[in-house]
């Protein structure tokens, strides 16, 4: 049992939550995440340690509730309990010193890229962040971005805030700029928009990192059901990645095998909003 | 012991059946297939055992269970004692009664074998072990232990590190076991299905370990939560018995469309997530009406006979070689086909063919010839040419096989591995390094229940004795 010692609301259906979990805290770094199952008979959910202190033993995590899973485990209040929260999964990001870098987020996305970008900035990287979301309410952590960005540049498919657009519109202006132009860019957000951001880089010959976010069970390569093809290899993302080359990944087979279990999903959303399942 | 039948007594009493569910029912449900002997079956089943001297079945036991003394004390209706016999070798009878490869071990060397059929002693196993378990309370408890003041670890809560905890914890050690799953067993739990081997029996079992002072913490993946280098610290003395959970990838084109599983995956989510098992189960599973399982072990059976009770209206076992080559148990063969399982023999898969929605509709196969024995001794499958078809599936479940997980031996370089990545030991179970021992799966590759229980056995003996010298 892992007791849940803060329980926030950041924006609509999107909670931050402060766990108490010593062992994975004490052993984490950047870019690896744990698998929560809110209670007996729940889903394994993969979720990014967004943040981890090792002396109070807790984790942060931010949970966007879309499903029935991901509802259960933010519906867990301060003082409440997480069934089993295993890891610190997947490998650590490769953190280096590359000079100029862009980090590009998109929805929850944000969240979990704010540590890696954080220690990019740490290790000497001029950071240029750029965030995204559907309006204003989704624009996530900005100011404690820009505590150690060079730059945060927002858009909102709206406009409500930012420009109004998608994330690859700045990072389009980067990309052109001389003087802006990223030596790496990371990536953290939905499958399309990591798609995009790979592709426009592309032709840039800029290197860009991409976290993969498959379908997952055990975390710890014993199912295969992770599996994403990067060049011509299939790879288990829980054990390989969740980084990697966004120019080698099958961003389609990815996105397609996302959508084995729509039917059902639906479904225990329903239950889950109310009622018994049908 | 008093014995008053005569050896042609013995030999004139017909073997019994094992009462099991209707077939067309239980291809319907999970519940366990075989019922059990009644205690007036089991007597009489172990009546036709001739108590021979030389023992033969006793060797063909990899952990040596006294078979001629705990069926002569079941012959005679003294089930206390027929429970005390066979747990003195075996900690897991209820298990193994149920799941070892009988025909190729104990009853493979019963003499009654040579001209008609051997002691049924997986069934007499299982019939004393169930009936130890439903009369627990009154059976005298294990002896009371002197504490050693020494701390043990356990890596894995599969046979080998249920049973190596076991046994330390009776020598008086204090014991942990990680496991890097949510719930305790290993294959036992989350590959073996429920209508094979009721989870109620590992509950029961880890319930005793926990009794004798054993503590199990789920969700510790030893590698990454905790190193092996920080449990070597931390501990007297660690057994790794962390299994062979990696599955084999078939490489064949379209591997990767919707409704291809592994075994492991498709086994983990029914059996450990209750997927199309426990009524409204948060974990989803594809139920497929044509279900191809590509393999011939007994994870292939376990994978076909769950596609039929999940729906399946054709479920089908896709094998290379021919049937007598398969090396599933005897019976789970016999049950999949009473239970409608086909058997598509002789046949390689060459793709999996898919939609443009991306799920699979087919497996496209091609028919094998058994050409000259390879190393194994089997008759190596050749194929046809020019016999290619497509057997209709929208699900695929590969049941090649598994090898061992780098997860864990990759964090200690230290630690000596073979070229297939098993952990080297000596005979006893010590590594490489002083103080870490290991067994089952991670040092055989994929084996069996038995031989990873015997390995934590023989394990556990080997580490209080390096405890003790400590
Ligand atoms: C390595 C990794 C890190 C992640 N980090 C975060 C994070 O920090 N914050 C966050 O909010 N989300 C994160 N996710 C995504 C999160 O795991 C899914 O949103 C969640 O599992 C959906 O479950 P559900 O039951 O709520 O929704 P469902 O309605 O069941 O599913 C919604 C969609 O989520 C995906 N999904 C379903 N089950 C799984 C599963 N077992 N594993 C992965 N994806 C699944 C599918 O595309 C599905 O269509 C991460 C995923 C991975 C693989
Ligand atoms: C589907 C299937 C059917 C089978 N049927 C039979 C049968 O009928 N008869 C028979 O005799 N044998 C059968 N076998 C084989 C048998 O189950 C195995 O040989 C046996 O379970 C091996 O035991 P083990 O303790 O070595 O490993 P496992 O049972 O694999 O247990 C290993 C445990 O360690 C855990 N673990 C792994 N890595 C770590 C880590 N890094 N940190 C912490 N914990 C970790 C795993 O989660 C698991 O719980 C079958 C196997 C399968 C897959
Ligand atoms: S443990 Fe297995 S091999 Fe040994 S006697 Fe029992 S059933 Fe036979
Ligand atoms: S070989 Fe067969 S008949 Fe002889 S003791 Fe063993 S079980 Fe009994
Ligand atoms: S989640 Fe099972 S192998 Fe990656
Ligand atoms: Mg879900």
């Amino acid at each position: 049992m892992f007791k849940v010692l803060e329980n926030e609301v950041l924006a609509p259906g999107l909670h931050r939550l402060v766990v108490e979990a010593p062992r994975v805290a004490a052993a984490r770094r950047p870019g690896q995440f744990v698998i929560v199952r809110s209670a007996p008979g729940e889903e394994r959910i993969p979720l990014t340690i967004g943040d981890a202190d090792g002396a109070s033993g807790t984790l942060t995590l931010f949970v966007q509730a879309i499903g029935a899973g991901t509802r259960k485990i933010v519906a867990v209040p301060p003082g409440g309990f997480l069934r089993d929260v295993a890891g610190p999964l997947g490998q650590p990001t490769h953190i280096e010193n590359w000079g100029r870098v862009a980090c590009i987020g998109g929805g929850v996305g944000t969240a979990v890229l704010y540590p890696l970008a954080k220690a990019l900035a740490e290790a000497g990287n001029q950071v240029t962040t750029v965030i995204g979301g559907r309006s204003a309410e989704f624009i996530l952590l900005e100011k404690e971005l820009a505590a150690f960005s060079a730059e945060v540049r927002v858009t909102t498919e709206d406009g409500s805030r930012g420009r109004r657009g998608f994330v690859t519109l700045e990072l389009e202006d980067l990309l052109r700029n001389p003087a802006r132009r990223p030596r790496s860019v990371f990536a953290i957000g939905p499958v399309p928009m990591m798609r995009a951001v790979a592709e426009q880089t592309r032709p840039h010959g800029v290197a860009t990192i991409v976290s993969l976010n498959p379908i997952m069970i055990d975390g710890t390569g014993m199912c295969g059901g992770c599996r994403v093809v990067v060049g011509t290899e299939a790879r288990f993302a829980c054990v390989d990645g969740p980084e990697f080359d966004g120019h080698l990944v099958d961003f389609q087979g990815l996105a397609d095998r996302l959508t084995m279990y729509h039917e059902h999903e639906a479904q225990c959303r329903l239950a889950h909003a109310g009622g018994g399942m049908p | 012991m008093i014995n008053n039948l005569s050896a042609k007594e013995r030999l004139s009493i017909a073997r019994e059946k094992m009462p099991e569910q209707d077939a067309a029912l239980r291809s319907r449900n999970f519940a366990e297939v075989n019922l059990g002997l009644s205690l007036e079956q089991a007597m009489r089943e172990a009546q036709r055992c001739l108590l021979c001297k030389s023992r033969p079945c006793v060797a063909g036991c990899p952990v040596e269970v006294d078979i001629p003394e705990f069926v002569a004390c079941l012959a005679q209706g003294d089930l206390a004692a027929a429970a005390h016999a066979l747990m003195r070798d075996n900690a897991l009878p209820a298990v193994c009664g149920r799941v070892c490869p009988q025909e190729v071990q104990c009853e493979a060397k019963c003499v009654r074998g040579v001209r008609g059929l051997p002691v049924a002693v997986g069934y007499l196993e299982r019939f004393v072990a169930d009936w130890a378990m439903a009369n627990s309370a009154d059976l005298p408890g294990p002896p009371a232990t002197v504490p050693s003041g020494k701390q043990a670890a356990v890596v894995g809560c599969g046979p080998a590190g249920l049973t190596a905890a076991g046994e330390l914890a009776t020598r008086g050690h204090e014991v942990t076991i990680f496991e890097a799953l949510h719930d305790t067993g290993g294959v036992l739990r989350y590959g073996i299905p429920e209508f094979r081997l009721p989870k109620g029996i590992i509950d029961q079992e880890v319930r005793r370990l926990i009794d004798v002072g054993v503590r199990i913490e789920c969700n510790v993946i030893i590698g990454k939560t905790l190193t092996l280098g920080q449990l070597r610290e931390q501990y007297d003395a660690v057994f790794i018995g962390n299994g062979a959970g990696l599955p084999v990838m078939l490489g064949i084109d379209g591997e990767n469309l919707k409704g291809v599983y592994s075994a492991n995956e498709y086994l983990t989510r029914v059996n450990l997530m209750g997927a199309g098992q426990v009524f409204d189960s948060a974990t989803p599973i594809l139920r497929g009406r044509h279900v191809a399982v590509i393999g011939g072990g007994n994870t292939a059976m376990d994978c076909v006979r769950t596609a039929r009770r999940l729906g399946a209206e054709r479920a089908m076992i896709v094998y290379r070689r021919g049937e007598s080559e398969m090396p599933a148990r005897v019976e789970e063969v016999h049950h999949a086909k009473q239970e409608g399982v086909e058997f598509v023999m002789l046949t390689a898969p060459l793709a999996v063919l898919g939609d443009e929605a991306g799920w699979a509709r087919a497996l496209r196969c091609q028919k094998m010839a058994l050409g000259e024995p390879d190393a194994s001794g089997r008759r190596r499958p050749v194929s046809v040419a020019g016999s290619e078809f497509d057997l209709p599936a929208e699900v695929v479940i590969n049941a090649l096989g598994t090898r061992a997980n780098p997860l864990l031996t990759a964090t200690e370089p230290a630690l000596k591995l073979n070229k297939w990545g098993n952990i080297e030991t000596d005979e006893r179970g010590a590594t490489s390094l002083p103080g870490i021992f290991a067994g089952g799966d991670i040092v055989r590759g994929g084996a069996t229940v038995i031989l990873a229980m015997g390995d934590g056995k023989r394990a556990a003996a080997a580490m209080d004795a390096y405890l003790r010298s400590a």
